[in-house]
């Protein structure tokens, strides 16, 4: 095994300012944890602003502490650049995953409104889909 | 292999990885790629179905409990508890990992042991809500929760909460049990032999991407 070396030369990091990052790392992920849990208390307690500006802060603050653990416990911010592109480039399709999936229910859900039973709805002009009797 | 990154190296011209990481972590750099799409399409078909939904039951009055506190009203409190769990764990596993550069097998049998006690602690405590709302009448096809806007909910909470909470479990169990077979290796003193404690930073990349499903599984269906 040609590769086994990889660990080892980390160790280069030496030993102090390696264990420093991992601990500054966690109390930024507890600050996070407990800020949000925070926010969430204030809400119920005061409803003190908008559900949608508070979903915003939180799914934020997700991907915040999210950037956290794959750079730094997971490692990626130190590898190099193909790895990391390799990687990261195809969960871009989140971005359409998600925006199409969520766009998808809210459509859903206008439809399920708009045409419920006993729901005025305006008289088609033509009526395409007869069913057909064989 | 030679890991000093210069601008100059030809990445691509062979003779060594291309990624400057061993075959074996970039595998596992893959499988926890597939698994986030796998995670991602559970917790993003939960999204669909709740924004279809008209109304939806609130977080705060299903998750309230606290073992031993009996009735009082503590919404997240407990769910709080089980993410710091989780996340020391992970520093434990890095601490881990960290050792096992510095090939100080002792401390790396030692985070390891606490890394794999953060793990039981969180199941322990996910097998106690996931009793207690199964005594509250929540399961798979039963949901005894009301909307936020009082009316009768569909079985769609329950079924997402449990399905995605439960293979997120089950992803743990399997992480436990990862660390495990390594500490028995660690002990045995296999890493040492081989020379370097690879095998403990890749089940270590395993874990924190447990951790990082958790984050996501947290802000899903207990803050949002």
């Amino acid at each position: 095994m040609e590769h086994t070396h990889t660990a080892v030369a980390h160790e280069e990091h030496g030993h102090d300012s390696s264990t420093k990052t991992i601990w500054k790392t966690f109390w930024i992920l507890l600050a996070i944890t407990v800020f949000e849990v925070g926010l969430a208390f204030l809400y119920l307690e005061y409803d003190f602003m908008a559900r949608w500006a508070l979903n915003g802060i939180f799914v934020t603050l997700t991907m915040v502490k999210a950037f956290f653990i794959v750079a730094e416990f997971m490692h990626l911010r130190h590898e190099i650049r193909n790895l990391i592109m390799t990687i990261l480039m195809p969960l871009a399709l989140f971005i359409w995953f998600i925006i199409a999936f969520l766009a998808d229910g809210d459509s859903w859900k206008h439809m399920r409104k708009d045409l419920a039973p006993g729901t005025h709805v305006a008289p088609a002009t033509h009526v395409t889909n007869e069913p057909a009797h064989h | 292999m030679d890991t000093a990154v210069t601008a100059k190296k030809k990445w691509w011209s062979g003779g060594h990885s291309p990624f400057n990481v061993s075959y074996g972590k970039l595998m596992m750099w893959y499988f926890l790629m597939s698994d986030a799409f796998t995670f991602g399409a559970l917790l993003i078909s939960y999204g669909t179905i709740r924004f279809m939904s008209t109304s939806w039951p609130d977080p705060n009055e299903v998750f309230h409990s606290f073992p031993g506190m009996g009735h009082t009203h503590l919404p997240l409190v407990f769910v709080s508890l089980m993410t710091f769990i989780l996340i020391m764990s992970s520093v434990t596993m890095v601490l881990a990992v960290h050792a096992g550069h510095m090939r100080d097998r002792k401390a790396v049998a030692k985070w390891l042991s606490w890394t794999i006690l953060g793990g039981i602690a969180f199941l322990s405590c996910q097998a106690w809500e996931w009793t207690h709302l199964h005594e509250a009448g929540a399961w798979w096809g039963r949901n005894p929760f009301l909307n936020v806007d009082g009316t009768i909910a569909s079985t769609n909470f329950t079924n997402f909460f449990f399905t995605i909470t439960g293979f997120h479990g089950l992803h743990v169990t399997s992480g436990v049990v990862l660390n495990i077979v390594i500490l028995a290796n660690v002990l045995k003193g296999t890493y040492e032999e081989r020379g370097h404690y690879e095998m403990v930073e890749k089940v270590g990349l395993y874990w924190h991407f447990v951790d990082l499903v958790w984050v996501f599984v947290f802000t899903c269906f207990y803050l949002l």
